[in-house]
């Protein structure tokens, strides 16, 4: 009885009420979660941006409040000091190397347990455990199983022919390899900490890949296998395209995380022996300087190398797909 | 005539070999695969319950001499620094309180704006949608001068209770993502019915949307316990000073950096480090990899 008169009352009410009250239920719950991002993200990184255009250290922020004394000279600092563009292309190197090397090792585990086998279930819970384990746990494990004193890795290695001594992989900076006597210089501690953060990020991207080929229509393939494609071509022609978004999207968020990581390389290397990557100069300036003003430019000068990148992908994407007929 | 069926022939050849291959590489792959990922972790295992001067010895050695094998080394370094140890133990407790402190705060901030963002429509709502997800994505450098600044200002650097407010920040943009797909997917008819029945929205939203909710509330829960228990940056930034509050994370850094703490008691101390971790997961690894991928497979 009474949900048939308030379905009446209901249809009498405009339905202009009805969205007028969803707006306001809407805004009433988006409110805290909103507020709570304003302030621990958004007006912190605004103060960022503030910060980078004054000259403060840390310890006269509190006499000169949040306005005043607006300068360049951190920008300055930032460019002119020695090893900046060095450490930039350091770090587009290391981002590059791991974004493709994480998605192509995720893409080929996702394509090797699509089909059921024994153990499958166990094996893809597994290779989760290099992502989701702490990463102060696996640099250690890597830093001493690489290590030239203590290593499994030089162990076993040096009884390879052509080993030589003990290879210290996170200090050395070029190391110089010969393969049929030529012989070419390698940037062994980039190469290291690029293969361990390919290990520890290809489960991200095999996670992705698994669920988007779990989607791919059965009868696709088939089609493709009664016409004669072979294993490859059937990849190439019919599994790719539709992987490829998917692919798209772990590149540019793979990418954006790497670009700013900091904890991967700083406890391998420090930043030395070639991995000085911009991340860990802004905790550098931040905490050997207390250079608030440079810390702060460098990390905007970051984020904004970093906006600039995207938004030529961003660019390029779109005038693709306009090209492409409709 | 001829030629085609020849091209035919060798198409198929093709086919064949290629089946052949890879019904050869597949396994090989699968296998190298279990072992890049196992074998570090079998490692760290295996060094744990080891005298250092065994590692010293024969470091080459992927097994345990019967003779070898102690514990000892967890219990040195889990004891607290009175007592010689390390004080792991203590450093789980904090890494606990912070890890729990975020996962609460976080989802009490989380819920109320994935549930708006998801289900209803509002003046704005795409566009602090939009906001929400590329917060996700600004680096954590940009966040860690102003919050160290403001820290060292209001005294909280130092403090776990400020560690927990880093790690909101951190957490709840990607919390709101994770959760906003779940509501979502909850049918309209299941809150209609409540609100015909008389039931306010915030009456709604408790009594009916939440528990309906719950395996992704778990889900999120738990993303955000591993995000904070495994975080490293902010608490190296703020807590280097106070050894007693260290997290589990940065004190296996701290001493690792030096010389004194032997690599085998290390490794134990990392094995503690990582073993709640990844019971914590394979306890609900599903749920966890439906809510990070979902809406992966969408397109």
């Amino acid at each position: 009885m009474s949900t048939v008169r308030s379905g009446a009352r209901k249809r009498r009410r405009p339905p202009r009420t009805a969205a007028a009250r969803e707006n306001r239920a809407g805004l009433a719950f988006v409110a805290p979660t909103f507020l709570v991002v304003l302030a621990v993200v958004i007006l912190p990184i605004l103060w960022t941006v503030l910060l980078a255009f004054q000259d403060s250290a840390l310890a006269d922020i509190q006499e000169d409040g949040l306005l005043g004394r607006w300068t360049l000279a951190n920008f300055e600092q930032v460019f002119g000091s020695p090893g900046f563009w060095s450490s930039l292309g350091t770090t587009l190197l290391y981002t590059a190397g791991a974004t493709a090397g994480s998605v192509l090792l995720g893409l080929i585990a996702a394509l090797a347990l699509r089909r059921p086998f024994r153990g499958r279930g166990a094996l893809r819970a597994a290779m989760l455990l290099p992502y989701v384990a702490p990463v102060v746990a696996v640099a250690f494990v890597w830093e001493v199983a690489l290590s030239p004193q203590y290593g499994v890795v030089n162990a076993w290695g040096s009884r390879l022919p052509g080993w030589g001594d003990p290879i210290a992989f996170l200090t050395t900076r070029s190391y110089e390899a010969g393969v049929f006597g030529v012989h070419f210089d390698v940037p062994l501690a980039l190469l290291t900490v690029i293969a361990f953060e390919t290990w520890r990020y290809f489960p991200f991207a095999f996670l992705f890949v698994l669920a988007r080929l779990q989607a791919v229509p059965r009868s696709l393939e088939e089609a493709a296998e009664v016409d004669g494609a072979t294993l490859t071509q059937r990849f190439r022609y019919v599994l790719l395209p539709q992987l490829m978004p998917v692919i798209a999207l772990l590149c540019v968020l793979r990418f954006i995380m790497t670009f700013n990581k900091f904890d991967d390389v700083y406890l391998l290397t420090g930043g030395g022996a070639g991995t000085d990557v911009v991340a860990v100069r802004v905790y550098d300036f931040l905490t050997s300087r207390f250079d608030v003003g440079a810390a702060s430019a460098q990390a905007l000068v970051l984020a904004v190398v970093l906006m600039a990148l995207l938004g030529i992908y961003f660019a390029c994407l779109a005038e693709r797909v306009q090209d492409e007929p409709a | 005539m001829s030629g085609v069926t020849r091209r035919r022939g060798r198409a198929a050849g093709r086919a064949r070999f290629e089946e052949r291959l890879f019904a050869v590489v597949r396994p090989v792959v699968i296998v190298l695969l279990a072992a890049i990922t196992l074998v570090p972790f079998a490692y760290m295992l295996m060094l744990s319950v080891k005298p250092v001067d065994a590692l010293l010895r024969n470091p080459g050695s992927l097994w345990i001499a019967a003779e070898d094998l102690t514990f000892a080394t967890y219990g040195s370094v889990l004891r607290p620094a009175s007592e010689g140890g390390q004080g792991f133990l203590g450093m789980l407790l904090n890494s606990s309180v912070v890890a729990l402190a975020t996962v609460l705060l976080t989802l009490a901030a989380a819920v109320p704006g994935a549930y708006a963002v998801g289900r209803l429509r509002f003046f704005g709502g795409r566009h602090v949608s939009a906001l929400f997800l590329a917060v996700y994505l600004f680096p954590a450098t940009l966040l860690a001068v102003p919050l160290f600044v403001m820290f060292a200002k209001m005294g909280l650097s130092g403090s776990l209770a400020g560690l927990a407010v880093v790690y909101v920040a951190q957490t709840v943009p990607v919390s709101v993502h994770m959760l906003r797909n779940y509501f979502v997917t909850v049918p309209a008819g299941v809150e209609e019915a409540a609100a015909i029945d008389g039931a306010s929205r915030l009456q709604t939203v408790v009594r009916i949307v939440l528990p309906l909710s719950l395996p992704t509330l778990t889900a999120t829960g738990l993303y955000v316990f591993v995000i904070a228990w495994n975080e490293f940056l902010f608490a190296l930034l703020f807590l280097t000073a106070e050894p007693g509050r260290w997290t589990v994370s940065l004190g296996l850094q701290q001493l690792a950096n030096g010389l004194e703490v032997s690599k085998t008691v290390l490794m134990a101390g990392s094995v503690v480090l990582t073993v709640p971790v990844v019971l914590l997961f394979l306890a609900a690894e599903r749920l966890l990899t439906e809510g990070l991928t979902s809406g992966a497979d969408k397109g």
